[in-house]
């Protein structure tokens, strides 16, 4: 492709005007068809992706529906004034944060746990059996999942009762905002460890069994093969997972959230994307709700791009 | 050499015993839930109930399917999952298709300008405000074609064609005079049977579970799906039509049967794919891979 390209390149130090004519004529033309099949695409992305982008304007105006976009008059930062300004600004940052780093620090490692032990486990069937055991919670919904903790940690739900049984007193946890984060995390763990063990799985399976048959030689058990062999070979999938993750820092999950809170917890739970659901949608605070989103949005792209920039020069993998 | 053999032995009980308490900590609440779903829900709530049913029925199913909503809900659920994916797969080829092919001039173009709505988006309100001016709030097609295209999927169905079907297939059948609309019908489509297993499979289940669209731009009840049934039920425990007229008078029987109801409806509604789980786990597996490589 590169070849091809290097005379109809536009970027190319020998581009001039007549050659825009003989691209169109050499690189389109003949292939105009698959321009026909991507139109829709393009015009979806235009429509549902692209349009709001365009309409992140009214973070900077006073939006009324009547006036409409470009009626609607500028009022400059006004509203990520009020925002950073506002009760609300640092519990926000300091859950959404909060959460994101407990998420990240805890579940991390989870599914790199769950691979190693899956990789020892030389019984086929019940290598099998783990398999699908782990991955099967991924499925079940979100609803669902928050459904079912809600139940089992109801004052009398399983756990409660366990507890008592020991001769605790019970806890009412779905209402405890000191509780909520670690609720969030561990239900989290348990719902997608194994579906995020399965990159580690396959990444475990493609190293040679040479360098364990050589290390055996040499004398090196069962767990110093782990450490030498096994984790240095998940290594550069773990990175890139670990650059995924920490990219995704602003963007917590937030329809789980939103199923999780109640007016209880909202001093531990709510995070930005649930406060801008509340203000927007509900409240009809559009302008405001739009500059708290973006503010949101222009964080998260600035941390993904910073993250995986240091990544490809720290360990030579990036995204892109 | 002894010591290896001692220090073996630990580890194969270390791992042993990981591999018993991951196996008791994932399949013990999936095995609770059916077993409370089969017992007397006064049992349940007392705590009786362990690993297996206890007090033995099946009322809590008759109590789900009294239930008006979970009806409206599944019909409803089928109808999005089933349209939605149709389109999905339909629109995902559209533009996997193109950007697989080398010379698709602009390619990188594009593929940028997709991609980049990956890691910047709008946010929620402007993206509200589009789709009410399209006439789309409470609109059965909000479910269908807001979310037509997941990029991530896309991703994995060009890397596949790029990976599967070699150039030289393109070669011969252009100078057979074939168009690239041809070419993607009889022979991509045929050569890439797994990879669009995999994808139905990944949007159905995501059309299945969707939640967050209804949530936000459906108002008519008529059209809701069944998660947001089950978030009424499961979560905010608010008392159905149909638990009031098949449970006893009193307010204490009503709640155990709205409990016992809560465990029966989670297996209902996690039906479909829990039956097929078994066979389709392979399939998922292999479309996390092609998604992992990178792109």
């Amino acid at each position: 492709m590169k070849s091809e390209l290097v005379e109809s390149n536009p970027f190319s130090k020998h581009y001039n005007k007549t050659s825009r004519f003989y691209t169109f004529k050499k690189a389109v033309l003949p292939n105009w068809d698959l321009y026909i099949i991507f139109l829709p695409v393009l015009v979806y992305f235009i429509i549902f992706k692209y349009l709001p982008m365009y309409g992140v304007q009214i973070a900077f105006k006073d939006f009324s529906p009547i006036r409409g976009y470009l009626g609607s008059s500028w009022v400059g930062l006004k509203h990520f004034n009020r925002f950073f300004n506002s009760y609300y600004f640092w519990r926000l940052i300091r859950n959404t944060l909060g959460i994101s780093l407990y998420q990240l620090i805890a579940s991390f490692p989870a599914p790199i746990i769950l691979a190693l032990v899956i990789n020892e486990v030389k019984n086929k069937h019940i290598n099998k059996a783990v398999q699908m055991v782990t991955f099967a919670p991924h499925f079940i919904s979100t609803v669902v999942l928050v459904g079912m903790v809600t139940m089992f940690l109801s004052p009398r739900g399983v756990i409660n009762n366990l507890i008592s049984l020991l001769g605790m007193k019970r806890i009412s946890f779905m209402t405890e905002p000191a509780w909520f984060k670690t609720i969030y995390v561990f239900s989290g763990i348990w719902h997608n460890v194994g579906w995020n063990s399965i990159v580690y799985v396959a990444a475990l399976s493609g190293i040679s069994l040479e360098l364990y048959e050589a290390a055996i030689v040499d004398g090196a058990n069962k767990f110093q093969r782990l450490i030498h062999i096994s984790l240095p070979g998940i290594m550069p999938t773990a990175i890139i997972l670990l650059i995924m993750q920490t990219g995704k820092i602003m963007n917590i999950g937030f329809e789980k959230i939103f199923l999780m809170q109640n007016d209880l917890t909202k001093s531990t739970s709510d995070v930005i994307r649930t406060y801008v659901y509340q203000v927007g949608l509900l409240d009809a605070q559009h302008s405001f709700a739009t500059a708290v989103g973006l503010f949101n949005s222009v964080i998260n792209f600035i941390l993904i791009v910073t993250v995986n920039k240091i990544s490809k020069k720290v360990s030579e993998t990036s995204l892109w | 050499m002894r010591s290896v053999g001692l220090s073996d032995k630990i580890f194969s009980i270390v791992v042993g015993s990981l591999v018993i308490m991951t196996f008791i900590i994932m399949v013990y609440p999936l095995l609770f839930v059916v077993s409370a779903s089969f017992s007397d829900p006064v049992l349940v709530l007392a705590g009786k109930v362990g690993l297996f049913p206890k007090g033995f029925n099946i009322k809590s199913y008759v109590t789900v399917f009294q239930e008006p909503d979970v009806y409206t809900g599944y019909k409803n659920t089928i109808i999005y999952t089933t349209v939605g994916t149709a389109v999905n797969i339909i629109m995902t080829t559209l533009g996997a298709y193109p950007l697989s092919r080398k010379k698709f001039y602009g390619k990188n173009l594009f593929t940028a300008m997709l991609a980049f709505t990956m890691i910047f988006n709008g946010g929620l309100i402007p993206k509200y405000m589009v789709i009410k001016q399209l006439g789309l709030v409470n609109n059965f097609w909000v479910m269908i074609i807001p979310d037509a295209i997941q990029m991530w999927n896309l991703v994995i169905m060009r890397t596949f064609f790029q990976k599967n079907i070699p150039d030289e297939i393109y070669d011969a059948a252009m100078i057979d005079g074939c168009s690239n609309i041809r070419v993607l019908k009889s022979i991509v489509i045929p050569l890439s049977k797994s990879i669009f297993a995999v994808m139905v499979l990944f949007y159905a289940v995501s059309h299945w579970n969707s939640f967050f669209t209804a949530l936000i731009y459906l108002t008519d009840e008529r059209k809701y799906p069944l998660q947001i049934f089950l978030r009424r039920i499961l979560i905010q425990n608010q008392y159905t039509e149909g638990l009031i007229n098949t449970s006893g008078e009193s307010a204490a029987e009503r709640m155990f049967a709205a409990e016992g109801m809560k465990y029966s409806l989670i297996i209902i509604s996690s039906l479909p794919i829990l039956i097929l789980y078994p066979f389709i786990q392979k399939y998922f597996v292999k479309g996390v891979m092609i998604g992992a490589i990178k792109g």
